[in-house]
Formats: C-alpha cells, sequence, structure tokens
C-alpha cells in the first residue's frame, strides 16, 4: 500500500499538523514503507475472528449519577496560553 | 561503609528503620549524585532538590515518632509521562511546555502516601514514542554503560531511558515508568535493571500522559527484583477514576520473591528463535533454561504461531490511539500556542511547531488508519489479530505457568545509530509488544553482559494477574546470573 503525496497532505490537514512540501516528500516514503510492512497481516484470515477488546472479562463498573467532581474552573485555566475572565480566548471564528 | 547511592530499596529500608542514617542524608546523597551526573547522563529533565529535601525531613519526623509507609523516606524518580501537581510535566515533548498539573497521578500519589520522595522528573521519548529515548525535546539520555574499550555513547533504550539510565547510574533507588510496547522492560535489559511491565488494569492510568490507551500500563525500574516487588505493590491500586483498573487486592510480591520455581513448568516458545537471532542472544537464553532447569522447574516447548503479527498489528493500534489522544492539543487549553491567521492555521502551526518528526509520523499514520473506509482494513483488523495473539498465550498457558523469551533482539545500540529507519527502531520492540497486545505481565530480569561488555536481559511472560510468578521465578534467575557488575562512573563531574 503506497501512499501518494496528495494523500500525504490530506491526512496532515486531517490530523491538523501544516507540513513542508519537504516534509511531505520524506512522510510519502515513510509512511508508504511502514504501510507496506503492515500489510503483511493480510496473510491472516481474521473474518470469523472476534476484536479484542479486554484481557479479562470484566464488566464496568456503574456509579450514582450525581456531580463529583467540578468548581475549578481557575485549575483548569491554569494552564492556558491566552484566558479572558472565565474563558479560553482563541482567533475570531466568526465574522 | 558503602556508600547511600549504593543501597537497594530494602536495604535502605532497614538502614532508616535502625536510624543509621537519615531519609535526608539519603535524598542529599543522590540529590548530589544527579548535580555531578545530570550534564553527562541527562536522565533527569527536572530535579526537584527543595521539594526532596522537604519530602525527606517530613518521613524524618515520622520514622522518629515510628510511624511511616512502606517507602518511607525513599527517593525516587518520576517518568516524565506522569502528572505532578504542581511540578511541570511535559512528557518530553514541546507541545506540552511549561504544563503544570494541578493534580497529581494515581501511580505518583500511592508512592507519595507511603513516604516516598521525589528527586525529580525522568526523561523519555516524547510521548514515550521511541526505544532509544532520542526523540525526548529535552535531548537524548546517555547509557551509563559501554562498550568494552569505547567511549561511544549507548543508548538507555526507550521509552523509559531516563528510568533507566537513573537507576542504572544510582541517581535514583528506582524509579516510575511506562510500557505500551516495551517501554519498561527494554531499557532496564539493556541497562542491566529490572523491570516489570504488569497486567493491564494493574495500576492506574489516570493521570498519565495518554499515548495508546488499551496498551499503556505503568510499572517501576528498580536495581533488583525484590525492589521491583516493593514499588509495585505501592503503585498497583483499583482506581474510581479510570474504568479499566482492576478492583482486584494487591498481592505483597515482596512475599513471592524468594518461593523458588520448584515445580513451576517455565514454556519456551519456539517462534521466538526468529531468524537472524543473535548467537550470543541464543546462549543467554538457554542459559536462563539451564538456570530455571537446574533451581527445580520443568522445561516445555510451547508455540506462539502468530508472534510474527504482533509488530505489524501494533504499528496499526498504537498510532490510530495515539492519533485520537494527541489531538487534544490544540494550543487552546495547555502548552505551546503558534499564532494563525485563523483558528485552524492557529492549531495546524502549533502542531507542526510542537510535535517531533517521531510523533508526527504516528499520528499521520494513526490519521490514515482511521480515516474513512479504512477503518475495518486496519484497526479493526489489527484488534482481531490480538485475540489470535491473546489466543496463542491462553492455549500456551494451559500447559505452563511462566514463559522465558530474551527481552532485546541485542544490546544497547549506539547514538544515531539506527535513528534513519523507523521501521530498524521499531524491531527492537520484537520480543516485548506480544505481552502488551494481550495485556499479559511481563518482566526484564539482567541475565549478564555481551561480548560487549554491556548487559542483557531475559523476559518472563506471566498469566494475566499472575506477577507473582513472575517474581519468584525472576529471583531465581537473579541470583544464578549473579551481581552484575556496576558500569565504571565515567559520568560524574568532580565536586
Amino acid at each position: 500500500m503506497s501512499v501518494d503525496r496528495a494523500t500525504v497532505h490530506r491526512i496532515a490537514r486531517l490530523a491538523r499538523i501544516a507540513i513542508t512540501e519537504e516534509e511531505a516528500a520524506r512522510l510519502e516514503t515513510e509512511l508508504s514503507g511502514i504501510l507496506d510492512w503492515v500489510a503483511q497481516l493480510d496473510e491472516l484470515d481474521t473474518s470469523n475472528v472476534e476484536p479484542m477488546t479486554r484481557v479479562m472479562p470484566m464488566t464496568l463498573k456503574k456509579r450514582e449519577d450525581e456531580v463529583t467532581d467540578g468548581y475549578c474552573a481557575d485549575a483548569i485555566l491554569k494552564n492556558a496560553p491566552k484566558v479572558d475572565d472565565q474563558y479560553f480566548v482563541v482567533p475570531k471564528i466568526v465574522e | 561503609m558503602t556508600k547511600l547511592t549504593d543501597l537497594t530499596i530494602a536495604e535502605a529500608r532497614e538502614g532508616l528503620r535502625t536510624k543509621s542514617f537519615s531519609a535526608e542524608d539519603l535524598a542529599q546523597a543522590h540529590l548530589d549524585a544527579i548535580e555531578a551526573a545530570n550534564a553527562a547522563i541527562n536522565a533527569f529533565v527536572l530535579p526537584t532538590p527543595e521539594r526532596a529535601v522537604a519530602m525527606a525531613k517530613e518521613s524524618d519526623a515520622r520514622l522518629r515518632k515510628g510511624e511511616g509507609g512502606a517507602l518511607e523516606g525513599i527517593p525516587l524518580g518520576i517518568k516524565d509521562l506522569f502528572c505532578t501537581k504542581g511540578v511541570r510535566t511535559t512528557a518530553c515533548s514541546h507541545i506540552l511546555d511549561g504544563f503544570t498539573p494541578t493534580y497529581e497521578s494515581t501511580v505518583s500519589a500511592n508512592l507519595w502516601a507511603e513516604g516516598a520522595v521525589m528527586l525529580g522528573k525522568l526523561n523519555n521519548d516524547e510521548f514515550a514514542m521511541g526505544s532509544s529515548n532520542e526523540t525526548s525535546f529535552y535531548g537524548a539520555v546517555a547509557n551509563p554503560w559501554r562498550r568494552n574499550g569505547s567511549d561511544a555513547t549507548l543508548v538507555p533504550g526507550g521509552s523509559s531511558g531516563g528510568s533507566s539510565a537513573a537507576v542504572a547510574a544510582r541517581l535514583c533507588m528506582g524509579a516510575t515508568a511506562t510500557d505500551t510496547g516495551g517501554s519498561i522492560r527494554q531499557p532496564a535489559a539493556i541497562t542491566g535493571t529490572v523491570g516489570i511491565k504488569p497486567t493491564y488494569g494493574r495500576c492506574s492510568r489516570w493521570g498519565i500522559v495518554a499515548f495508546a490507551s488499551s496498551l499503556d500500563q505503568a510499572g517501576p525500574i528498580a536495581r533488583t527484583v525484590r525492589d521491583a516487588a516493593i514499588l509495585l505493590r505501592v503503585m498497583a491500586s483499583h482506581d474510581a477514576k479510570d474504568t479499566t483498573s482492576v478492583d482486584a487486592p494487591v498481592p505483597d510480591y515482596e512475599a513471592a520473591v524468594g518461593a523458588g520455581v520448584k515445580g513451576l513448568v517455565v514454556g519456551i516458545p519456539a517462534e521466538y528463535r526468529v531468524e537472524g537471532l543473535a548467537p550470543e542472544i541464543d546462549a543467554m537464553w538457554q542459559k536462563g533454561v539451564e538456570w530455571l532447569k537446574a533451581a527445580g522447574a520443568e522445561i516445555r516447548e510451547v508455540s506462539l504461531p502468530h508472534t510474527k503479527y504482533a509488530l505489524p498489528s501494533y504499528y496499526i493500534v498504537a498510532p490510530a490511539e495515539a492519533s485520537s489522544n494527541l489531538a487534544r492539543y490544540d494550543g487552546v487549553r495547555y502548552g505551546l500556542r503558534e499564532a494563525g491567521s485563523d483558528v485552524l492555521s492557529m492549531y495546524e502551526n502549533t502542531r507542526e511547531a510542537g510535535f517531533g518528526a517521531e510523533v508526527k509520523r504516528r499520528i499521520l499514520i494513526g490519521t490514515y488508519v482511521l480515516s474513512a473506509g479504512y477503518y475495518d482494513a486496519y484497526y479493526l483488523k489489527a484488534q482481531k489479530v490480538r485475540t489470535l495473539i491473546k489466543h496463542d498465550f491462553d492455549a500456551a498457558f494451559a500447559n505452563v505457568d511462566v514463559i522465558l523469551t530474551p527481552t532485546t533482539p541485542g544490546p544497547a545500540f549506539a547514538l544515531g545509530e539506527k535513528s534513519g529507519d523507523p521501521v530498524e527502531m521499531y524491531l527492537n520492540d520484537i520480543f516485548t509488544v506480544t505481552v502488551n497486545m494481550a495485556g499479559l505481565p511481563g518482566m526484564s530480569v539482567p541475565a549478564g553482559l555481551s561480548s560487549e561488555g554491556t548487559p542483557l536481559g531475559l523476559q518472563l511472560i506471566g498469566k494475566p494477574f499472575d506477577e507473582e510468578t513472575l517474581f519468584r521465578t525472576a529471583r531465581v534467575i537473579e541470583e544464578a546470573a549473579g551481581p552484575l557488575a556496576k558500569p565504571q562512573d565515567w559520568w560524574s563531574k568532580a565536586a
């Protein structure tokens, strides 16, 4: 499975990572190499195999639907690069 | 008298109890060692000397009153993947610049509750993605071990390379680490230390920077099997904040150390005898077999036919989960922000500047395999392969109690030696990654030195939640291998 340059740009856009043309060229080779290598899984017939979801059978615990945490806006905002009052600030989205 | 930094955790615990030295003496000895070594080793990305001294003084106060927890006064290093309240935590990525958590990871909180002392934060591969610690934003870490007659810098393994190097160089008595594909066991093996990745669910993942959530597990790196047992008992717990953590009592692992292997059946998987396996690795493995046999274990061949598919399926599952987990680094809530003309270009510029090459590569692979139309062909397929791998182990464990393999395909390699080709670097995890895919516990224990004079490790793989058998078996190997020589101190600058 090889990846072409346009696909590299498309997935970089999906991943929200700006890449230069030079990086795209390198990634084209590297990603193709990795995908070629993982293609050996095609040798396995998995049509009747369930995907693995956990190591041991275990039921997820339930608890009362009640507030257990919160009222800590200052702690949440503490590491933000830009805040105004109790808001995260981002570049203008709506004109 | 033995230098305080050469003591094991078990010995230090005794020395503190009998008041041969204070917790402050012990912390200071390690802080001095870090001060002298860190320029050369680069194991600590953030030493926390003031906090260490303050915590040690509190430990001394408790010890004077005859109180104290299981790790009272024991100085430890914490991998930078663990969130530590009020102490910078970056996962060694530029994108988390200056991030100072307002909360503490469950694993580290468990350690502090039992009296452990924090020496600082340890280097690792960026977001734990790597096998050599070369992808860290804070630079590579030097393995304290060197090849005979050479002063070339060797890597300490990865991703927990700061943890393994710091423990091997006597800069801390033990360290926390995490393992997604071998990141505890591979660095332990090539630095001559002991590392255990417990069963998935044994330690809480809460407050640990997420890489691949279905594979990540925390565990300790230490200098002896007993010390690893002491640490894991405290690190492991059920935690309501991690729904995948298991609600089962934590055994006294230390009690299992010394129980011997008489009557145990040890499996040797034929598929691990891979083509091109270095003769000295094979010889070391054979030696391990002989040691266990001599101690009363029965040896049985087992077959794990899907072994060769573990690494390629891992390189679908891990990047897919990483691309999803790392979507949160968007320049809005924490860490780095690079300006952009609109919100989208702000995201793109931030992520371009903030992530290193290996992390970007994995995010892109993960994004690709999860993109529309490919989910079934890649992620679902890989999760099905995991079931096949798990079935191999279930079948093997119907006949054996524990499995013995080499930990790594070779000894420590030099800086830059394998960083050119990503797949070549990935092959370092060939023996460890199956264990993560199946969720099983795995442990690396030093078994001797390579022809180059650098350490090699043997890996033990256990049944789910049967870490005790790993500790029993590892102790027998440790005893038979005899005490490993200490790496020659080339790193300390004169005080």
